[in-house]
């Protein structure tokens, strides 16, 4: 990168350039698995903890408080905390493996097939605050009196959830659900520092491909192109689903 | 006997959530008191079989950690300063007069959220680099403030917002001038908005671990988590016990400030995401 550079107005080369780089729609489509997993599973592990600290249960002030702690914390202290629970000798997941007689010693961050998993499971770790916070404020908000008369109405759990809490979090579930892919889309620092994109682009999300491209590659111009286009594919992709979900939401009402 | 037998199901769950989210960190805490020959060994136990400090004091003693976080708290001390001073104008003018610019402003937050930080970042760089300030704590602290400031300004706004207009009018009324009427009724007010805002401030930058990485290049200008990540990206072995010793120091500030405000941020997501 020199001092005055002499830049030159290159029109759509970036774009038709970009439009042939296997690797870049590579990591677009890890990116899209990572980004749409790691939401799901914080989706539906928020709404069971959620849920659980909505009902009448002991040591529900402590596990507020836990459930708090993924999130403050920062995201390289996350990954290098992860690093040490994965550990192939000295962590305690493979331990606990060995413990139940199933093979220990895997090598979880550098293995061809699971690192990918490995990694979304704390993606998952760190994104569930968020979730379960907005949704058990969503559900502190369903009137009592329904749940009542639905029970009155001999509205068995299965059925008061479909029918009656579902239905009421749908414009909630919308919003956390998008933050979430958002941020899950562009997340950056967690996998850096777990993974690096490795091994052997089995974690290369979008962000880290980018950043590669700009700052160890230095071709600025067409980083920057790429990260235009994921906007506008995540757009895209967000009003789509947002569209359907308060379709949906205005249906079962 | 379903009903027994359902209590007995939730709370197995609720362990298990508990065991999930709390044993990463107890970990961490617990390697930081191990000794390294412990940490090398095979053998693996929740509680150190030595407890020991030194990993504390080997952290520390290294240079690097020391001066890391101090870089960390100055750049993170500067920022919060520049977020409130410049959303604590602007928000009260967002909230009493913003009309159109405010549904625009909210529209705005939203949309800033969808920018990955790569899209933010490259315009940075390439002014930074005009002034000279890429590889400077001076750089990163204005980096950090543009990066913070659109959520900070909502949360403040909200703030505002909540603060009924009627009394700045009978404030008024009273002979007050609009200053005496900012200064002794908005301002105490808004106390507590302001404090959550500076901590959200705060923490978001003592975090923060892209721009640092993008913008500083001599080690004397890292900030925490940079210094962190160099460690196990150094050649050779890694000292596990420091690094989990580095790593408890780094996230204490930030947990400590998120249990202070942890019902005033959940209540500015909710806000956020229900009206957004």
């Amino acid at each position: 990168m020199t001092r005055n550079p002499h830049y030159q107005f290159v029109g759509i080369h970036n774009f038709q350039k970009l439009a042939g780089n296997e690797m870049f729609w590579e990591s677009f489509k890890i990116g899209l698995v990572w980004a749409v997993s790691v939401t799901v599973l914080q989706m539906i592990l928020g709404m069971i903890l959620a849920l659980l600290l909505n009902a009448n249960l002991r040591f529900r002030g402590l596990t507020r408080v836990l459930a708090l702690i993924p999130w403050a914390m920062p995201p390289v202290v996350v990954a290098i905390m992860w690093r040490m629970l994965y550990s192939p000798n000295a962590g305690p997941i493979n331990a606990f493996l060995g413990f139940f007689g199933f093979p220990s010693g895997i090598n979880w961050l550098g293995s061809f097939s699971l690192a990918f998993p490995a990694v979304i499971v704390v993606g998952v770790w760190v994104g569930m605050p968020q979730t379960t916070v907005t949704l058990l404020a969503g559900l502190q908000q369903i009137p009592v009196e329904t749940m009542e008369a639905a029970q009155i109405d001999g509205a068995g759990a299965w059925s008061r959830f479909r029918y009656v809490t579902l239905p009421s979090l749908v414009p909630i579930i919308a919003a956390i659900s998008s933050l979430n892919f958002i941020w899950n889309f562009n997340s950056f620092s967690l996998v850096y520092v777990l993974t690096e994109g490795g091994p052997g682009g089995r974690t290369m999300l979008p962000m880290l491909f980018t950043y590669i491209e700009a700052f160890k590659n230095r071709n600025i111009g067409y980083a920057a192109a790429m990260g235009l286009i994921l906007v506008v594919i995540v757009t895209i992709l967000l009003a789509i689903y947002l569209k359907l979900q308060l379709r949906e939401g205005k249906e079962g009402k | 006997m379903t009903r027994t037998l359902g209590r007995i199901g939730q709370y197995v769950l609720l362990a298990a959530f508990i065991v999930f989210l709390a044993f990463p960190l107890i970990w961490l805490i617990s390697c930081s008191f191990k000794s390294s020959a412990e940490l090398n060994s095979l053998s693996v136990n929740i509680i150190p079989q030595q407890f020991t400090a030194s990993n504390y004091s080997v952290a520390l003693e290294k240079q690097g950690l020391i001066r890391s976080a101090v870089n960390s708290l100055l750049v993170a001390l500067a920022s919060t300063l520049l977020v409130v001073a410049i959303s604590l104008p602007a928000s009260y003018l967002l909230a009493r007069f913003g009309g159109k610019i405010r549904a625009i402003g909210s529209a705005w937050v939203m949309v800033s959220q969808v920018f990955p930080v790569i899209l933010i970042i490259l315009p940075l760089f390439l002014i930074l680099r005009a002034m000279n300030l890429t590889d400077s704590l001076v750089g990163l602290t204005l980096v950090h403030t543009t990066y913070t400031l659109p959520f900070a300004l909502w949360m403040l706004q909200g703030y505002v917002a909540n603060i009924p207009f009627d009394l700045e009018e009978a404030g008024a009324m009273d002979g007050a001038s609009r200053w005496t009427v900012l200064m002794k009724i908005v301002f105490p007010l808004l106390a507590p908005g302001i404090v959550a805002t500076a901590l959200f401030a705060f923490v978001s930058s003592w975090n923060e671990f892209f721009f640092g990485l993008v913008l500083l290049q001599s080690p004397e200008n890292y900030t925490l988590p940079i210094t962190l990540k160099m460690f196990i990206g150094g050649e050779g072995k890694v000292a596990l016990g420091p690094l989990a010793a580095g790593s408890v120091l780094a996230a204490i500030p930030s947990i400590i400030f998120f249990t202070i405000m942890q019902r005033k941020l959940i209540s500015g997501m909710m806000a956020g995401a229900v009206k957004g």
